[in-house]
């Protein structure tokens, strides 16, 4: 029982983490249909951002992780506006490229300027400790990082579904000429939501820090769990990432969990399979056969 | 029948100008620089499972991230073939091909109903399921430390295999000289005009009844064997094989060195596999990173503002060149 409790608790704090990284995914490619494969660096550049307003300028927790997550949605402009604006009318193969690209670039800045270790970032004062939930206990830091990823995925899902900002953006991600011949204005609406994507992502970059520590190769080494939670999640809305990032949490932990040799495969013999039989995503209609 | 046109696209078997001088490079290139004939094998191989590739994503529209399996399963069935006692090298590099070849026909089927990203994601998944996979089963891949003890018997009976890479060398040119061939055969012929509709427009394709998944498979199946024969020159090469066969990282490296040479010509190949192993081998002597952030511009301005790679680039180029003359 205990063992079921961990995995279910544990995966849900990974899972949910993973969702908002991946959310910020979702965003970018369901309004701008450009795969980006370099999410992950945006992600890894909060966490390390983070760690360095912390632990070398001191700056607390609660006002350096609004900072770092609002310096790299700044860069994220930057990057749209310079890069990714150029990739909107090509193959999907050139996106591909391209971001790659940037994620090598990305890897070796990061090397060079933070060296090629491990570092964890170390929760504040406040959150550090264990709860006690009665069945199980969890560390305090686990569950803040969960009820943040629910509130952000929460707000997210009400601006989306229950404003007017959400039904322009729900527009534009339908039909975007129609959307712009409305009178909407879809570059700073695609800056404005690349800039949300990353801002996500570097969120979720920051509370993962402590669980998953930042290196280098962070951006390369955690994004196919990132793409898998996309992928499976196809272009459908917030509910269903949720769901399926809380489902790869949980297959990642448990597997890890109850076969510690070959925890790693369940997690890719589930994506190939599910992929095969629902290429546009779990949620969504079953595609014709060739 | 009446002669083909000379640009028609069933006569582009024939060797243009710059293959040939490529070739005599490469030839040259064992005379004059005889202390760097590792790194030139090293590039022959990866020249021929760039070739390999190209078949698969520039003429049949293929974007796989999985190709390493191939490369990998070929590399280990050589390196096995050699433990068990069968150590003739074209032997071994001809039975890797087939399994690799084998491996591609029973996964292609699943794998190429599938396209754009859905593909990417499970060619992906595939490559890093492989690579965990040989990672645990230690006892017969060698695990962390690779496959040692690997012995090769001198080539066609004459030729030793030496430290200094001579006859490694030579050797992976003759086969890398004999797949250039027949791939040149392949995407000239009437199956590959074929190929490179389905990559243009497979549901035109199927209107007009060709079957695009039959076509896929074969293409496949000839590029996964061809990389299991990449694999088994790689061993063959190297007298050892260790687990970053199966990488991703040797996936993308493969993806990265089409692009920068050109996709869908297979001279593309000849220029994108030295420029990139080059660079790696140079620029990684500074720092592991330092080669990243050579090739990460690189490629972003390849793809960005020129066209169809290193190669296009310089047709372009050369075009304006002659147009600007009066």
């Amino acid at each position: 029982m205990s063992a079921a409790a961990f995995i279910i608790l544990y995966g849900l704090s990974y899972g949910l983490v993973l969702c908002l990284i991946a959310l910020g995914l979702v965003i970018t490619m369901g309004l701008m249909r450009v795969i980006n494969l370099a999410h992950g660096a945006f992600a890894a550049l909060g966490g390390y951002l983070a760690i360095t307003l912390i632990q070398r300028a001191a700056i607390p927790y609660a006002v350096a992780v609004p900072v770092a997550v609002l310096s790299v949605a700044a860069f994220g402009v930057l990057a749209e506006r310079l890069v990714y604006r150029r990739l909107y009318a090509r193959s999907q193969l050139d996106q591909v490229l391209v971001t790659i690209g940037l994620n090598l670039v990305a890897v070796a800045l990061l090397s060079m300027l933070f060296g090629p270790n491990l570092i964890p970032l170390e929760p504040p004062p406040a959150l550090r400790g264990n709860l006690d939930l009665g069945f199980r206990e969890i560390e305090v830091y686990r569950a803040f990082a969960a009820g943040v990823c629910l509130a952000v995925i929460a707000a997210l899902w009400w601006v989306f579904e229950r404003t007017s900002t959400g039904a322009r953006l729900r527009a534009a991600v339908d039909n975007q000429g129609m959307a712009q011949a409305m009178g909407l204005n879809v570059p700073v609406l695609f800056s404005a939501t690349f800039a949300l994507g990353c801002g996500l992502a570097a969120l979720g970059g920051i509370l993962a820090a402590p669980m998953l520590p930042m290196e280098p190769m962070w951006p390369l080494k955690y994004l196919v769990l990132v793409l898998v939670v996309v992928a499976l999640a196809g272009h459908a809305r917030v509910a269903a990432s949720v769901a399926v990032a809380v489902l790869v949490g949980i297959v990642e932990t448990g597997g890890r969990y109850l076969f510690p040799q070959y925890g790693g495969f369940v997690i890719y013999l589930l994506l190939i399979v599910l992929m095969v039989m629902w290429p546009n995503g779990l949620l969504a209609p079953r595609v014709e056969r060739a | 029948m009446t002669a083909l046109p000379a640009n028609s696209i069933l006569s582009r078997h024939r060797w243009n100008a710059g293959e040939l001088v490529w070739l005599v490079c490469a030839l040259g290139c064992f005379f004059t620089f005889p202390e760097y004939l590792a790194l030139g094998t090293a590039v022959l191989v990866m020249v021929l499972l760039v070739l390999s590739y190209d078949l698969l994503l520039g003429f049949s529209g293929v974007l796989s991230l999985g190709h390493a399996v191939y490369f990998g399963l070929g590399a280990f069935t050589a390196g096995w073939l050699s433990l068990a006692g069968w150590k003739d090298p074209v032997l071994d590099a001809l039975l890797a091909a087939a399994a690799s070849g084998l491996a591609a026909a029973l996964l292609g089927p699943f794998l190429l109903r599938l396209t754009g990203l859905p593909l990417l994601m499970v060619t992906l998944a595939l490559c890093v399921l492989v690579f965990e996979a040989a990672h645990l089963a230690t006892p017969i891949t060698g695990g962390d430390d690779g496959l040692s003890g690997v012995q090769f018997a001198p080539v066609l009976g004459l030729f030793d295999w030496g430290l200094g890479g001579r006859t490694s060398y030579l050797y992976s040119l003759a086969w890398l000289t004999l797949v250039y061939v027949l791939l040149k055969r392949v995407v000239a012929s009437p199956f590959g005009v074929i190929l490179q509709g389905i990559r243009e427009n497979p549901k035109r394709m199927r209107l007009m009844g060709n079957r695009v998944l039959p076509h896929l498979t074969i293409s496949y199946s000839i590029g996964g064997a061809l990389a299991g024969l990449a694999g088994a020159l790689f061993t063959e090469a190297n007298a050892f094989v260790g687990l970053g066969v199966l990488s991703l990282e040797t996936s993308i490296d493969v993806l990265v060195m089409l692009v920068l040479g050109g996709v869908g010509t297979l001279s593309g190949a000849l220029i994108g596999a030295p420029v990139y192993m080059v660079l790696k081998h140079f620029a990684s002597q500074w720092s592991p990173f330092y080669w990243m952030l050579v090739i990460g511009p690189l490629l972003i301005a390849v793809v960005l503002f020129g066209r169809g790679g290193l190669l296009g680039s310089a047709r372009t180029i050369v075009a304006r060149w002659r147009r600007a003359q009066p």
